[in-house]
C-alpha cells in the first residue's frame, strides 16, 4: 500500500483515501466535468442540479415555498415518528398520552413542534401554489407538475384532517364527525348523495349509513375507536406514502421541465 | 422533447448570464461567508434538534410498578413457605425460614426465564430449561449456574417490610452474610 504523504494538507489527503473514494465515488473534484460527475454520482446531491442558473439563487423570485414544504414535510417525519414512541390511537389511551406528551414526556414539546409545522406547511404549501399561480409557473412544459401539485396539496390537507382526530378531545372528535359528513354527499357512493337512491334493487338500498363511503372511511356509523385506529394508520403510513411517491415525481418533474422557474 | 426541456433555460439564459453580470450583486468571498454562516446555523440547529431527540427517548414517567415496595407485618409470613403473592407485580418470593424473611428475585440465573414455586417438590423449577433452586435459592438442579438473587429487605418505623429492588445480594459473592439481604425474625 502506498505510504501517506504527509506534507499534503489533510483535506486533501481525506480526498484521496479509499474510505472516502468509496462513499463519495470520485476523488476531490478538480474540473467542471469532475465537478458535474461528483454531483451526479450521489443519490443525495443528485436531486440537486449539476450546474445551477444564476436566478435560482434569487428568494425573491421562488419564495423558496416548494424548497420550505419539503423541509416542513421532514420535520413532520422526524417528530411524527418520535410521537409514535409515546402516543397510543385507543380510546382509553389516545387522549391522555396526548396530556402526557406536554406534561411528563421529556421537554413536553414534540407534539408542539409536530402541531406548529403542520399548521405551517398547510401555510406555506398553499403560498407555493400562489407564487406558482402568480409567476406562471404552471403553464407548459410544466403542466404536469402543476397537476402533480395539486394532488400533493390535497394529501396535505388529508394529512392535516386526519392528524386533527389524533387528540381525541371533543373539538377533535366533532371536528371530524363534521368534516366526514361531507362523504354522505359523494355522488353513488354516499348514502345521501345524488343517484345513491338509483343503486337499489327493488325496495332494498345498495347504498346506506351501514354501507356507503363514509361508512368505508370511519369504520362505522359513526366517529368511534375503529374511526381513530384507521384515521391513525392514514395518518402515519398510507397518506405520508402516497405523497413520497408523488414528490418524487414532482421534484424529477422540476428537473425535467427545464429546472426551476426563473424571470423570463 | 429536447426542445421542450430547452425552451425555458435557454429564456433565462439570455437574460442573467450576459458577459457583464458577472461582477453584479453577489461576489465569490461574499457567497461563502453566507455560505458558512447557513451551513453552521444548519449544523446548530440539527446538532440541536439530535440533542433533543436524544432526551425525548428517555421518558420522565414510568407506568411500571415501584422499585420499592410494602409487603405487610413479618407476622403474616408463616415459617418455611414461599410468599408467591408479589411474583406477577414485582418480580419476587418472599420467603421464610426458621430464622428470617428474605426476598428472592424470581429472574431464572440461567437465561433470565421466571421459575415456578412448586409447593409439593418444595423447589423453584424454570420451565425453560428446567433449572431448579431450593428454597433458600440455592440451585441443585439444571443448567442454572448460581443462586437466586435476594433484594434489600428491611423494617420500616411503622412495623411493616419494604422490600428495595435496586440492591441484590449475591450468594457466590458472599453477600447473603449482609446484614440488610434478610430479615431476622
Amino acid at each position: 500500500m502506498e505510504k501517506p504523504d504527509n506534507k499534503k494538507p489533510l483535506l486533501e489527503r481525506m480526498g484521496e483515501s479509499q474510505v472516502w473514494k468509496s462513499i463519495i465515488r470520485s476523488g476531490v473534484p478538480r474540473t467542471r466535468r469532475q465537478r458535474m460527475h461528483a454531483i451526479l454520482g450521489s443519490v443525495f446531491l443528485h436531486l440537486h442540479p449539476a450546474r445551477l442558473p444564476k436566478h435560482a439563487v434569487k428568494v425573491g423570485y421562488t419564495w423558496c415555498m416548494g424548497g420550505l414544504s419539503f423541509f416542513l414535510f421532514v420535520n413532520l417525519t422526524i417528530t411524527g415518528i418520535l410521537l409514535m414512541f409515546y402516543y397510543r390511537p385507543t380510546v382509553e389511551y389516545a387522549f391522555t398520552d396526548i396530556i402526557d406528551l406536554a406534561e411528563q414526556v421529556p421537554l413536553g414539546i414534540m407534539r408542539e413542534l409536530h402541531r406548529w409545522t403542520a399548521h405551517a406547511m398547510v401555510l406555506i404549501v398553499w403560498l407555493h401554489m400562489v407564487r406558482v399561480f402568480m409567476t406562471g409557473s404552471y403553464k407548459p412544459p410544466r403542466e404536469f407538475n402543476w397537476g402533480v401539485g395539486v394532488i400533493l396539496m390535497t394529501l396535505t390537507l388529508l394529512l392535516s384532517f386526519t392528524g386533527y382526530l389524533l387528540p381525541w378531545d371533543q373539538l377533535a372528535i366533532w371536528a371530524v364527525t363534521v368534516g366526514s359528513n361531507m362523504a354522505r354527499a359523494t355522488p353513488f357512493l354516499g348514502h345521501e348523495g345524488p343517484g345513491a337512491a338509483l343503486l337499489a334493487i327493488g325496495d332494498i338500498n345498495l347504498i346506506h349509513v351501514g354501507s356507503d363511503v363514509r361508512f368505508a372511511l370511519l369504520g362505522g356509523r359513526f366517529v368511534g375507536e375503529a374511526t381513530l385506529l384507521r384515521f391513525y394508520v392514514l395518518h402515519c403510513i398510507g397518506i405520508p406514502f402516497i405523497a413520497m411517491i408523488f414528490m418524487a415525481v414532482h421534484f424529477w418533474r422540476i428537473r425535467k421541465d427545464g429546472g426551476i422557474s426563473g424571470p423570463l | 422533447m429536447s426542445e421542450n426541456k430547452q425552451a425555458p433555460r435557454a429564456a433565462v439564459g439570455s437574460s442573467t448570464t450576459s458577459p457583464g453580470s458577472d461582477n453584479n450583486d453577489i461576489r465569490r468571498r461574499g457567497f461563502f461567508r453566507w455560505l458558512a454562516l447557513g451551513w453552521l446555523a444548519f449544523a446548530a440547529a440539527t446538532g440541536g434538534f439530535f440533542i433533543v431527540i436524544i432526551r425525548f427517548l428517555y421518558p420522565n414517567v414510568l407506568f411500571e410498578p415501584p422499585q420499592t415496595f410494602k409487603i405487610g407485618f413479618p407476622d403474616e409470613f408463616s415459617p418455611n413457605s414461599v410468599d408467591t403473592r408479589f411474583k406477577k407485580k414485582h418480580n419476587a418470593w418472599v420467603v421464610r425460614d426458621d430464622e428470617s424473611i428474605f426476598a428472592l428475585s424470581t429472574t431464572c440465573t440461567h437465561l433470565g426465564c421466571t421459575p415456578n414455586w412448586l409447593l409439593t417438590e418444595n423447589k423453584f423449577k424454570c420451565p425453560c430449561h428446567g433449572s431448579g433452586f431450593r428454597i433458600t435459592g440455592i440451585n441443585f438442579e439444571g443448567p442454572a449456574p448460581r443462586p437466586l438473587e435476594r433484594f434489600k429487605i428491611g423494617l420500616l418505623d411503622d412495623g411493616q417490610i419494604l422490600v428495595d429492588k435496586t440492591k441484590s445480594y449475591k450468594w457466590e459473592k458472599g453477600e447473603w452474610e449482609n446484614k440488610d439481604s434478610f430479615l431476622k425474625v
